[in-house]
This record gives structure tokens, C-alpha cells and sequence, in this order.
């Protein structure tokens, strides 16, 4: 792993970020795990302190969105700058969610696309995907959408060639070495290998989304089709 | 014992009327969109008017003929692009409040310059608000009617309001205000990975003239010019992304990010419309080119700051035509 280093900037006018970059020349393809849990801490605690539009973790990035008719994002610098050097990353305390799973079949018509790329049986997919233990990093694409890392290495597929025009709310997927459950119906050009009937995404809720940045994961098996 | 509450019904609901406020905040680390009106000011413009609160919720029209009848006597206010508005067939203008009464129909037959319209009702438009907002989020179907568009023969509730004359106490008088215009020059500031492409692209994305095309649509517009390249071919994690922000994919065609887009996104960042420019993005028709222009940030920050105030003097003034 190189080196990184934060770098604090403003993007146009409504926007505070900070950005996890490598030392020059130097190539960062993995995220860095204890780096975004300093980012999930920020995150809860720039929300508790003060208010603006929104602040948004992203992958080793955290975005705070302001008015800029009201705030000074230089005043959003410094305050990104003074939190994120007295931050630690074991301050932040996960939750561990479990989703109950069916495997394969019309679950998960792309159970054996997967096993075939991975040279493996289905059984042997379903129980390394089952095993893992996933880090929601940042939520997404869709409302409630999670991008969860922590996928066996084994388990890494490419995306389809043609997204399918719809995805069924809940199906569970894999996106090269990624996996996310669809919270509503939509297109979708993941791998779908299993499905949960669980409401990942609900508008009427105060809390509308299940899954939320620094969530921890596991996928039971309910059943299992093969 | 009830009240019951001013109505109006869609009698056409051309394509995609939506009913929008100024979006939902504080939400986006759910992946939840902005949504709310493409053009901001015209809706705050076409509240204050009515003496409504400038986040009070009211229709987006982009494609006409959209018509409907009120079903009370109620002040109604137009803004954003020219539709060739008509009340019972007496034209009616963007910029000016008016008064309907029972039974007459409103229509909103199609944009004569720009492209999306604001109609603002007296009090505002009833629908629950969901997260913060009663604007309608189109994709994850909720907020506004149920998540919709607008259809034929929808009946919409109104907030009671009793801010303007009523028949019985005044002599009622129609009120305007001047609307901003449009230009083809779109103000930006240079984006975090600008200095990622190459001094060609560098120099084209200012100097040239980008053409929104047919893929456009309220979560971003796509635009076609001289295509954009980027010497550097790392990948970027995703980030939080807001409205205004140009992503530039392998394509090299930039798209601009509008109100309804998805929360973060992993393109290089070339460059973001200035808040006070973003209107004039989401009012470019299909076909139509402009330019960017770069711009510092103060600049941006106080185009900003005197939006706000123009506003803030225009409800002033509004204040002695009660």
C-alpha cells in the first residue's frame, strides 16, 4: 500500500472535501479501511455539530455540502481540517447487521456465471459469500444502495456485458469485488446470485435506509437453490 | 367542522409535470437525491409573488400542453420559461401573479424560449412532506403525488393562504416583476481533476461551444462538443457529487449534474456551474448551444450572495401590493 495523503479542497462553491490521495506517482486501487472509519467518525460528528445541506462519505473521501449564499467554505476547510486531526478511527462503533439470504435459482439467476468464473461450485460460491463478513463503506446509486467491501477475493466477477433493464428490489449481486443488495427495482448491471425479502429502503421512516455508512454485514443462508 | 381547501384538477398533464419545492437535504449519505426544481429561482420568484413561503411546492412544466381548472378562486403566479400561458384563453405571462377564479382553466401550451415553467398556486401546493421535502423524487418514487408525474385528472389540494385580496375586499390587481434572461454563457469554476486533461481539452472546454443534446434530463444534462481528453488514467474512488458538477466520462462529452442526480459518482470533475448560473443550464433546450465561462470562486460566492438579496428586495417591494 503507498502512502496517502489528505488533502482538504474546496470543489465550486458548495462544496468542502476531503480527499485520501497517494504520494506522487504512486498508484491506490484498494481503500484504505482504518482511513474511512476516521471518515464514518467525522461524518457523525461534523452531523452532530454543525448544520449545512449535507455530508456525504464517499470511498476514503468525506463531501460536506453548504449554502453558499450563507457559509464560507474556507470556514468549512478549517473545520474539516481541525476534526479530522483529532479523529481516530477506533472511535467509530459498528453496527452488525444480518441479512437473511435465498441463494441461486430465480434468487440468483447469475449463481452459475459466478461459480464458473470462479472456477468453483455453486455451493462452494453461496458458503464464501455466506462466510464473509462486509463493510458497508459509502451508500449510492439508489437510495439506500450500499457498496460493501470485504468480498472473498475468489468471489471477484465483472459487471454483465448488458445491464438488465430490471433488477427485483432485494436481489443480493456481486460487481467485481463488490456486493450490494438492490434496494428498489431498476436496471442493473451486477450479478445477481441470491435474494432477500428485507426493505432495505423505506421513505416514510425517520431512519429510511437499513444499511448506513460503517454498517457491518452478513448474509445468512435461508435457503439455497442449485 | 372542515374547511375544505382550494383545489385545482389536471385537465392535460403533458410530459413529466412534476411537483417540485426547492429539494430534499440532508439525506445524500443515503443516496437520496436533491430532486426539487430544475430552475430555483423561477420557483422562489413565482412564491414570493403570492406572498407563499419560497419553499412552498409547485408544478415544473416541460413539455406542454399542460392544462387545469381551479376548482376555487385562488391566485396563481408564472415563471421560468415563456409557455404561451392562457387563463380561459386571455393570455397571462412568466413574472406576473394572477387571479382565477371557479371553473376557469389554466393552459400551459409549450415553451416559446427556454424550456421548463413554474406555476406557483396561493399557499402552496398539499402534499405530505417526506425526509424534509414535499419535492418528487422520480426515481425512488416518492415525494410530490406519489412519487409521479403528474396525470390527467389528478386533483391537487392547496394550503389555505388569505395573504392576497379576495374578491369581496379589493379591487384586485394583476402584479409583475421583471424575470431574468437567458444567455448562452454558463459561469464555472475549474473542477478538482481540470489539471488531469490534456491542454487541448483544457483550453477547448472554455473556448468552444457544447450543444445539450436529446439524452439530457433532469438528473444531468449531456452535452456534445470537442471531446475532452484526460492524460491520466487513474481511476477515482467515488465521491459525493451535487448539481452543477461537470463529470467527464471516457467519452470525453461532459455531463452536467442536475437536481435529480445520484448522490456520488466516480467521473473526473473538469469543472462546476456556479450556483447562480445553474438555472440557466436546466433553461437550455435541447439543441441549443452555450459556452462556458471561467470564473473565481469569490466571484461565484458573491453572484450567490446577490441572488439572495435581490430576492430578499424584491418580497420587500411586494410587501406594499398586498
Amino acid at each position: 500500500m503507498s502512502k496517502l495523503e489528505i488533502h482538504f479542497e474546496l470543489v465550486g462553491e458548495t462544496c468542502a472535501c476531503l480527499q485520501a490521495r497517494p504520494e506522487r506517482g504512486l498508484n491506490y486501487t484498494t481503500p484504505d479501511l482504518d482511513l474511512q472509519r476516521k471518515i464514518w467518525h467525522l461524518a457523525q460528528q461534523l452531523r452532530q455539530q454543525y448544520s449545512c445541506r449535507d455530508i456525504v462519505p464517499g470511498m476514503n473521501n468525506l463531501t460536506v455540502i453548504f449554502d453558499p449564499s450563507q457559509d464560507e467554505g474556507e470556514l468549512w476547510l478549517s473545520r474539516l481540517r481541525q476534526h479530522w486531526n483529532e479523529a481516530k478511527a477506533t472511535n467509530f462503533q459498528q453496527r452488525r447487521i444480518v441479512i437473511p439470504t435465498h441463494y441461486g435459482g430465480d434468487h440468483g439467476p447469475d449463481l452459475q456465471v459466478v461459480a464458473e468464473h470462479a472456477e468453483l461450485s455453486p455451493h462452494e460460491v453461496v458458503r464464501l459469500h455466506s462466510e464473509a463478513h462486509y463493510t458497508v463503506y459509502f451508500l449510492g446509486f439508489q437510495p439506500g444502495f450500499a457498496y460493501m467491501g470485504g468480498l472473498p477475493q475468489r468471489l471477484t466477477c465483472p459487471r454483465r456485458a448488458e445491464p438488465r433493464l430490471l433488477v427485483p428490489a432485494g436481489s443480493v449481486g456481486i460487481g467485481g469485488s463488490q456486493t450490494g443488495i438492490y434496494p428498489s427495482q431498476s436496471p442493473g448491471g451486477w450479478q445477481l446470485i441470491a435474494w432477500t425479502s428485507i426493505t432495505l429502503f423505506d421513505p416514510s421512516l425517520a431512519a429510511p435506509s437499513l444499511l448506513m455508512p460503517g454498517d457491518l454485514v452478513r448474509f445468512s443462508v435461508e435457503s439455497c437453490d442449485v | 367542522m372542515f374547511e375544505s381547501s382550494p383545489q385545482i384538477e389536471v385537465l392535460q398533464a403533458g410530459i413529466q409535470s412534476t411537483i417540485q419545492d426547492l429539494g430534499r437535504f440532508g439525506h445524500r449519505h443515503l443516496g437520496i437525491c436533491q430532486a426539487g426544481a430544475l430552475d430555483v429561482p423561477a420557483l422562489m420568484l413565482a412564491n414570493t409573488l403570492l406572498h407563499n413561503p419560497v419553499d412552498a411546492a409547485g408544478i415544473e412544466v416541460s413539455v406542454g400542453p399542460f392544462a387545469l381548472r381551479f376548482r376555487q378562486t385562488t391566485w396563481f403566479a408564472l415563471s421560468g420559461a415563456d409557455f404561451g400561458g392562457q387563463l380561459d384563453g386571455k393570455p397571462v405571462a412568466p413574472g406576473w401573479r394572477y387571479q382565477a377564479h371557479e371553473n376557469q382553466v389554466l393552459t400551459l401550451h409549450g415553451p416559446r424560449r427556454e424550456c421548463r415553467a413554474y406555476l406557483a398556486l396561493e399557499g402552496g401546493i398539499d402534499v405530505p412532506i417526506i425526509l424534509g421535502a414535499r419535492a418528487t423524487d422520480l426515481q425512488a418514487h416518492f415525494g410530490g403525488m406519489h412519487g409521479r408525474a403528474l396525470r390527467k385528472g389528478d386533483i391537487l389540494s392547496l394550503f389555505e393562504s388569505g395573504s392576497l385580496p379576495t374578491p369581496s375586499t379589493k379591487k384586485i390587481k394583476s402584479i409583475g416583476v421583471q424575470q431574468r434572461k437567458w444567455t448562452p454563457e454558463i459561469r464555472a469554476v475549474v473542477g478538482p481533476e481540470f489539471q488531469q486533461f490534456s491542454k487541448k481539452a483544457q483550453h477547448d472546454f472554455w473556448h468552444h461551444a457544447w450543444t445539450v443534446t436529446n439524452q439530457s434530463n433532469r438528473m444531468g444534462f449531456r452535452l456534445q462538443g470537442n471531446r475532452l481528453d484526460r492524460h491520466s488514467k487513474q481511476e477515482l474512488f467515488s465521491h459525493g457529487v451535487t448539481p452543477g458538477m461537470i463529470q467527464v466520462p471516457p467519452n470525453g462529452q461532459p455531463i452536467v449534474l442536475l437536481a435529480d442526480a445520484q448522490t456520488t459518482g466516480g467521473y473526473p470533475r473538469i469543472a462546476c456551474v456556479i450556483e447562480a448560473d445553474l438555472w440557466k443550464i436546466a433553461q437550455t433546450p435541447i439543441g441549443k448551444s452555450f459556452c462556458f465561462i471561467r470564473t473565481e470562486l469569490s466571484t461565484a460566492r458573491e453572484l450567490a450572495c446577490q441572488a439572495r438579496r435581490d430576492l430578499q428586495l424584491i418580497t420587500q417591494q411586494l410587501q406594499r401590493y398586498a
